[in-house]
């Protein structure tokens, strides 16, 4: 699966191993450089599936749900009643559409990673994870401001509850965790994780190559030994796949209770 | 022999956040073994505390490639 569907280029071409960063470059589409590439259309197809998806399924609501409507229902009372509620009480309910999007497209784009013929997350384009980022960024501090006023935001967030002669050190490091590292890291986790699993698969598929054209014959049956472990570790893809698409949402939750909570 | 100094500079830098992985994943099986009931609620912060100590070796990843 994984080999046929990467065999017919690199087979005709000689194999470049190790991967590099340029494998994450591809070329432009229609000879719009810098506007269209696969990474772009990748996107749309996503937003466009997830609209899709969810119309369509609550498009007629019945008591004894669809298919399609059991499985919107799935992700929105799993972001609503395993995300919104256990972290942010009550008033957390209203989060939960935001948290079931962000959770669904998340989903989906690295999903990408996997699926056959496709095997490229459009989240391994840093780009994409700064916008997601972004969002929560600016979403958990307005909603804060909001509350609060911006004053009390700031001292709850950055003022904690210290003798006073240690507040010149902490007030520095409580505002470069709370303002500077939060979006950062939220944006670099999910962009390395998806980074680092594509580069992980490729070196194990083109390995496997590299083994079957090397010129000492007792190499080459080593390369089945390289894709079965690319076979293995899409699997493990698959588990961080799931998992950083919650640590986001279940991130960017405890960001906006942090935001929410009157002293601490 | 040939190849980058900058992959066990990695493989060191992976040291720190592997321990730390463990530890709380050690503590989430305790925590769960002593008390099954509370195996629901320390589950957030299982993932919360793994994703912020996995981010160290994460930035190790990304200034593999941005210091080249």
């Amino acid at each position: 699966m994984r080999v046929n569907a990467l065999s017919a280029p690199v087979m005709a071409g000689d194999v470049h191993f190790p991967p590099s960063v340029k494998e994450f470059f591809t070329p432009a589409l229609f000879g719009l450089d810098g506007w269209l590439t696969k990474f772009t259309i990748f996107v749309w197809v996503a937003v466009a599936l997830l609209i899709i998806f969810f119309l369509v399924a609550y498009r007629d609501p019945k008591l004894v749900p669809s298919r399609a409507q059991w499985m919107a229902e799935a992700v929105y009372g799993f972001a609503r009643d395993s995300i919104a509620r256990p972290m942010l009480g009550h008033e957390g309910v209203r989060f939960a559409p935001y948290f079931a999007a962000l959770l669904s497209f998340i989903l989906l784009t690295n999903l990408y990673g996997i699926i056959p013929g496709i095997q490229i997350s459009t989240n391994t384009h840093i780009a994409y994870p700064i916008v997601l980022a972004a969002i929560s960024y600016v979403m958990f501090n307005y909603i804060g401001i909001r509350k609060h006023g911006f004053v009390k935001y700031m001292k709850n967030s950055l003022v904690p509850s210290a003798p006073w002669y240690i507040l010149p050190l902490l007030i520095p490091i409580e505002f470069f965790s709370t303002f500077i590292v939060r979006p950062i890291t939220l944006a670099l986790r999910l962009f390395a994780n998806m980074f680092a699993g594509h580069m992980i698969l490729a070196v194990f598929t083109l390995g496997g190559f590299a083994l079957l054209n090397a010129q000492t014959w007792y190499f080459k049956p080593i390369s089945v030994l390289s894709w079965g472990m690319a076979v293995a570790l899409t699997f493990l893809e698959a588990l961080v796949i799931l998992l950083q698409a919650y640590v986001f949402v279940v991130l960017t939750s405890s960001y906006i209770s942090g935001a929410l909570a009157e002293e601490h | 022999m040939t190849g980058s100094l900058s992959a066990v500079g990695y493989g060191l830098a992976a040291i720190g956040p592997g321990i730390g992985v463990g530890i709380i994943f050690a503590a989430y099986i305790q925590a769960t073994a002593r008390q099954p009931e509370s195996a629901r609620l320390t589950q957030q912060w299982v993932w919360i505390g793994f994703a912020v100590v996995e981010a160290l070796a994460l930035l190790g990843i990304a200034f593999g490639f941005v210091f080249k």
